[in-house]
């Protein structure tokens, strides 16, 4: 059956196909006042896992406010949260083992948290300290981790995708129940990196989730000048890959998706395309103002759909917590997260020697004789080089 | 003449461009209502309608690719890529279809019309996705023009001349000055010549030469060498492809050595060809070997983006170094 042409209806008079002929329905579980639709199949979920996955909520929730904060002191130079997509981000990662590799974009740090990056491990990275894992090379929220199978973000969209499908077909030849998931927005969707990724994913039966952030905008582009056609979950079944839609700002639906997009890409050696609809309720980064192409009304009305308000209403319905619980949480972390931030912020940024360092596997001896030439040039005028002043 | 920054001289650059000439259009991520991430383009849709300015979906691929078809159905394409860091997704469309195009089909076709806007360079803390100097890749490539202007007087009138000049021009903005160079610039609609460098300032000890942002470096770098008593002459390229062997050959017989500075990693970098060239040129003239003052040969660091540049301390190093050898 490689050509399917030959089990198509025929019609003797021209008709085309357009958007409204591919109807996507979205799976929706979790209601705005925290209670179940009627008939809604559940994901599995016990009290430990809402409470880990809540958590998460909580620590990116404070995280983003705090740092966006700290970025408009001038502690860091840079900012992106995730506010408003934490059900898409957080609900995906949940549904994973801990040995399915993570290709993120940028913005779904709540996904590294999950995994158990550590509140001083955020900080490391926004400072660009020394005991950042990436060595302070990359612009803040570039996180990665090798031992929690977070691979780290790469700034030029796109490129994780087709990597993805890479990751999870290495799973496949090594035998291994586990896949690749992969995180773009909808903007990132229209490079090709993206087309290559999903066809390769495809035609090679690579176990990977590819998981579309599609939050309304990129950067100030809106979805109508970005995609014609039925969103991003349309182009799924064009290259031959179960798909699904879902409410991004609800927890339980993500969840249900992901698990069981999950599953099937294990037993089928086979790729999963999930559409969560969402919205981007901050900037796009600290660099931006949205109020130049949305309006304040546009932004209230999402800020109803509140993803993390409504997994909360249905924690406290399922008495699983209380409203003086989740105070106590938010709280909790604020101080952590400040303490954190002034150890961080004080911790001296690598040495100097760093900046040969990974280039290639040893520093071949022309970059070597680069490191030492400019070592005797900062010796000499050390006081027009503060960061490498007396550490060299 | 007014005194206005760079973003607003190529902004009024622009303007003209459309006024100017009613099949040019204006495209690229965010550059239409927003005005683009740096607002170059501001206002321009709201003058020029949605179908002469607008947002393109996220593809640099597609917005090259679709310049390309554009120009070679008679349009003037004006396509912006958001940073300079971000073309490599449209390398091939530049490389293999926008640098050949004409050649290719021994000019029954060409994409003269396209011109490539884009941010580059380092020294804003942007890390190695949003501070590379990418121009040797092109300046390889046979049938690209690469332009950088060095203010926002030349941003505006080379621009201008890039978008009117019959092939296919990249023309490299130095993101780190867009706000920060403010110059007098006339009000109508003027061109600088591609393909010409400028003395920007004479000297008689030796030639240095930069473009773009790194004509400031050079230049508070031959102010230091003054107070060592050491004249250098300054040396604008202003164009990168096809350079201007001429006007820097003729400073370097005069003056007797050179030193280049470019922000972009030594190897492979534009300095090694200007250098072997003039080597040829000026061979029994030079008194020194030529000094090259760039980037290092790793990706762009952040923390130690300071370190990292070539800047005036550097170049005032090899200056000294250069004219007493
Ligand atoms: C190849 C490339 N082109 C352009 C950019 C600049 N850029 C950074 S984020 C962004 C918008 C991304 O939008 P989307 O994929 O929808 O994700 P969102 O920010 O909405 O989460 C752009 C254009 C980039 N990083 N890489």
């Amino acid at each position: 059956m490689s050509n399917a042409t030959s089990d198509n209806e025929t019609v003797h008079r021209v008709s085309f196909l357009d958007r409204e002929s591919v109807n996507i329905p979205i799976l929706k579980i979790l209601q705005a006042d925290g209670t179940v639709y009627d008939n809604a199949v559940m994901p599995v979920i016990d009290e430990a896992l809402a409470h880990r996955i809540y958590d998460t909520c909580v620590f990116t929730r404070v995280l983003d406010e705090r740092m966006l904060g700290a970025q408009r002191q001038g502690r860091i130079s840079f900012y992106m949260t995730c506010t408003g997509e934490e059900a898409s981000i957080i609900g995906s990662t949940a549904s994973l083992d801990d040995g399915d590799v993570i290709l993120a974009q940028y913005r779904e740090h709540a996904a590294i948290r999950y995994r158990g990056f550590t509140t001083e491990q955020f900080m490391n990275q926004l400072f660009s300290n020394e005991k950042d894992l990436g060595k302070g090379r990359q612009m803040p929220i570039h996180y990665g981790s090798a031992e929690l199978n977070y691979q780290t973000i790469s700034s030029p969209l796109a490129t994780q995708i087709p990597q993805a499908t890479g990751v999870g077909y290495s799973f496949k030849m090594q035998g291994k129940r586990n896949i690749a998931i992969c995180y773009f927005g909808e903007g990132a969707a229209s490079e090709g990196d993206f087309h290559a990724g999903l066809n390769m994913a495809a035609v090679l039966k690579s176990p990977t989730i590819f998981f579309c952030r599609n939050n309304g905008y990129a950067i100030s582009t809106p979805t109508s000048e970005q995609y014609c056609g039925n969103g991003i979950a349309s182009r799924g079944p064009g290259y031959g890959i179960h798909t699904i839609r879902v409410d991004g700002n609800d927890m339980l639906a993500v969840l249900a998706a992901t698990q069981q997009a999950r599953a099937y890409a294990v037993e089928n050696h086979s790729p999963v395309l999930i559409e969560a609809m969402t919205y981007r309720l901050g900037a796009h980064s600290s660099s931006d103002d949205p109020s130049g192409y949305r309006s304040k009304d546009e932004e209230a009305k999402w800020q109803q759909h509140d993803p993390v308000k409504r997994f909360k209403l249905w924690m406290i319905n399922k008495g699983w917590l209380t409203e003086s619980q989740d105070a106590e949480m938010y709280e909790r972390y604020r101080k952590e997260i400040l303490a954190e931030l002034k150890v961080a912020e004080k911790l001296p940024m690598s040495m100097l020697d760093t900046i040969i360092e990974d280039v290639y596997d040893t520093p071949p001896p022309r970059l070597k004789q680069q490191l030492k030439d400019l070592k005797k040039h900062l010796k000499k005028y050390p006081d027009s080089y503060p960061n490498s002043k007396g550490r060299l | 003449m007014a005194e206005i920054n760079m973003l607003q001289a190529i902004n009024d650059a622009l303007s003209i461009a459309l006024e100017s000439d009613e099949n040019s259009i204006l495209f690229g991520e965010d550059v239409g209502h927003f005005g683009g991430v740096f607002r170059a383009t501001s206002g321009l849709q709201d003058k020029f309608g949605r179908d002469r300015c607008f947002n393109t979906p996220l593809t640099e691929q597609g917005i090259a690719g679709f310049a390309n078809g554009l120009a070679s159905n008679g349009m003037v394409a004006i396509a912006e890529i958001q940073f300079a860091d971000y073309i490599f997704p449209a390398f091939d469309q530049i490389v293999n279809e926008t640098a050949k195009f004409r050649y290719r089909s021994g000019n029954e076709f060409n994409v003269g019309g396209v011109t490539f806007r884009t941010p580059y360079g380092g020294g804003i803390a942007g890390g190695h996705y949003h501070s590379q100097s990418p121009e040797a890749y092109f300046t390889h490539t046979a049938g690209l023009k690469v332009v950088v202007p060095r203010n926002a007087y030349q941003a505006k009138g080379l621009l201008l001349a890039s978008i009117r000049d019959p092939n296919p021009v990249i023309f490299f903005e130095p993101k780190r000055l867009y706000r920060a160079n403010i110059a007098e610039v006339p009000d109508g609609d003027y061109e600088i010549e591609l393909g010409k460098a400028e003395v920007v300032r004479q000297g008689s000890d030796i030639t240095l030469v930069a473009w773009g942002a790194q004509v400031e470096i050079i230049e508070k770098a031959a102010d230091m060498a003054a107070k060592k008593g050491i004249s250098c002459e300054i040396v604008d390229l202003r164009t990168l492809s096809p350079w201007d062997v001429d006007t820097l050959a003729a400073s370097v017989k005069k003056t007797g050595r050179l030193l280049i500075n470019h922000e972009a990693p030594l190897t492979g970098g534009f300095a090694g060809e200007i250098s072997a060239t003039i080597q040829e040129e000026c061979f029994l003239h030079l008194e020194s070997p030529i000094a090259r003052v760039c980037g290092l040969d790793t990706p762009y660091p952040l923390i130690h983006e300071k370190e990292y540049m070539p800047d005036a301390l550097k170049t005032f190093e090899a200056i000294k170094a250069t004219v007493n050898f």
